[in-house]
């Protein structure tokens, strides 16, 4: 549905990577086109006209965020690079300052780096530990599990709300109530949930959460960070310099301006966040009911039409989003992106970044669709077609 | 040689790699290779004694065309010199990087005199040459 919307879709290619970046609508790439050509101004300097309207639009898009996650106040929105950059200022920003030898932080074998990496570096350079909340035999998380793995000790629970591999939804709101009752911080991954389901966070009362514009129909280079309030206000800038002091004379005398400002330093990426309000509007729009509602409905059509093809074994048979992940039997998975891509679709191989997952599903390596909206019935059955016949996979893969 | 004969050899070499193992006595040399921009990961282990290649085995997870590669270089790389090995190496460096080259040195490994055409698997066909490369470079100065 709505594939007018999306100018890459004029090109001859079958879309299946949404889960690594969404394709952009004509709304989103209009409204940088109109930044950069109309009124390219610096932000924070509002002086004359132009960079007045600057501000305007920026903060705009900050309100659009708020309310599209229902935050309680849009000073719970920060800005950064992406999910990736997100994650990092709360472990090294926030978490780094109150975290103690021997504190553990629950994370899963099924996140992704961004979502493993900050907490290593916590372990590795203040004495804490990272655990693993096991997965049940569908790889996902259970309350029950989680339960489990909790500890005196824990302190963080940091985990994907959909991962990008596994595609399961975890039950945030029911960790977060429990996970409090602990005093227990909760840090949510949402990149690859806020694209596909409504995310409400006070709601779901998680303490920190992060994703990217870009895997939302945005632009790329952008991300958030909501957190908060009062744990924003102790969230310590990573990086330092313009438009966050407000004022320097020492070392000594620096005084930083409030959040989400002060963690927003030097001339932040104006185009992409401006762009970005066209994405908030273009999803409230359609709605995220229907959108979930849509992806569904594709992700049955191909796991109903892949589970009767013999040579393919399907890694996430349940599961709630639109990512489905598999194998063709005995041929390497990359050979199979290759042979795909012959016939112009695009589908991920790999680890897809959740390097420890291996541990639980003795598998390596693997063939990812993930599915957007605007994919359809007849994509799917040419990809089917496809991955039928394993001699012509063979044959034409090299 | 045509197409269809070059895709049978790759695909033979492929499914019936040479050597895919653990070396199965100490003594080897080993060498991890992979492709950053990908998810092709070897361990290469060679036995070289006296200057001379006597074994080489390799495990890991690669694509068709490094897998075949691999199995490809260990035929024609057994019971050379370093020297003369560093030479077939350099041949087929040149091959897929369209320099000129002598085809006749490469035997079967001329199966991917093409692969230039397709910029993202010259890697994938090198793989296996860079690893060993190292080794042989430190027997050759010793």
């Amino acid at each position: 549905m709505n594939r007018e919307d999306f100018p890459m879709l004029k090109n001859d290619i079958i879309y299946f990577d949404n889960g690594a970046t969404s394709l952009k609508p004509k709304t989103v790439i209009d409204k940088m086109v109109d930044y950069y050509e109309n009124y390219s101004a610096n932000a924070h300097r509002g002086d004359y006209d132009i960079s007045y309207k600057v501000d305007m639009e920026y903060e705009k898009t900050r309100d659009l965020v708020a309310k599209f996650i229902n935050a309680q106040d849009k000073e719970e929105i920060v800005f950064t690079s992406g999910t990736t950059e997100s994650l990092n200022m709360i472990a090294t920003g926030f978490f780094a300052n109150i975290i103690e030898p021997n504190d553990e932080i629950l994370i899963t074998t099924s996140e992704h780096a961004s979502n493993v990496l900050p907490w290593f570096r916590l372990e590795n350079e203040y004495g804490c530990h990272v655990k693993y909340i096991p997965l049940d035999s569908n790889y996902h998380v259970t309350l029950d599990n989680v339960k489990k793995a909790v500890t005196p000790q824990t302190k963080i629970i940091s985990l994907a709300h959909i991962t990008n591999v596994i595609g399961d939804i975890r039950p945030i709101k029911e960790i977060c109530k429990f996970a409090h009752e602990h005093d227990i911080f909760v840090v949510v991954d949402g990149a690859q949930s806020l694209p596909h389901i409504k995310v409400d966070v006070q709601d779901l009362d998680c303490d920190f959460t992060a994703f990217s514009a870009h895997k939302m129909y945005g632009p790329t280079g952008l991300g958030v960070l909501y957190g908060k309030k009062e744990l924003l206000d102790n969230l310590e800038p990573i990086n330092l310099g313009g438009g966050m002091n407000e004022s320097f004379d020492s070392p000594m005398e620096i005084i930083l301006k409030d959040v989400p400002t002060r963690l927003e330093a030097g001339t932040p990426n104006i185009a992409s966040v401006i762009a970005f309000s066209e994405s908030i509007n273009y999803l409230n729009k359609i709605g995220m009911d229907k959108i979930n509602e849509r992806e569904l409905h594709l992700r049955n059509y191909l796991v109903e039409k892949l589970v009767k093809i013999p040579h393919i074994d399907i890694i996430n048979l349940e599961a709630d989003s639109g990512i489905v992940t598999f194998n063709v039997n005995d041929i390497f998975a990359q050979d199979v992106a290759y042979y795909l891509n012959k016939y112009n679709i695009c589908v991920r191989a790999g680890n897809h970044c959740a390097k420890i997952l291996k541990n639980n599903t003795n598998v390596n390596n693997t063939i990812r669709v993930s599915l957007a909206f605007y994919n359809t019935e007849s994509e799917i059955d040419m990809l089917i077609e496809l991955l039928k016949d394993k001699d012509k996979i063979m044959k034409e893969m090299i | 040689m045509d197409d269809e004969v070059k895709r049978e050899i790759i695909l033979e070499h492929y499914q019936n790699p040479l050597h895919r193992h653990k070396p199965e006595k100490d003594g080897y040399e080993k060498v991890n290779t992979a492709n950053q921009s990908c998810i092709d990961n070897l361990d290469i282990y060679v036995d070289i004694q006296d200057k001379i290649i006597k074994d080489i085995t390799f495990t890991g997870e690669a694509c068709a065309i490094s897998i075949s590669s691999t199995s490809i270089m260990i035929q024609n790389l057994i019971g050379k010199t370093v020297k003369e090995a560093l030479e077939y190496i350099d041949n087929f460096d040149k091959m897929i990087n369209e320099k000129e080259y002598n085809a006749d040195l490469l035997k079967d490994a001329n199966v991917y005199d093409n692969i230039y055409k397709q910029n993202s698997r010259k890697s994938c066909a090198f793989l296996p040459y860079r690893g060993i490369r190292e080794i042989l470079a430190k027997y050759l100065e010793e």
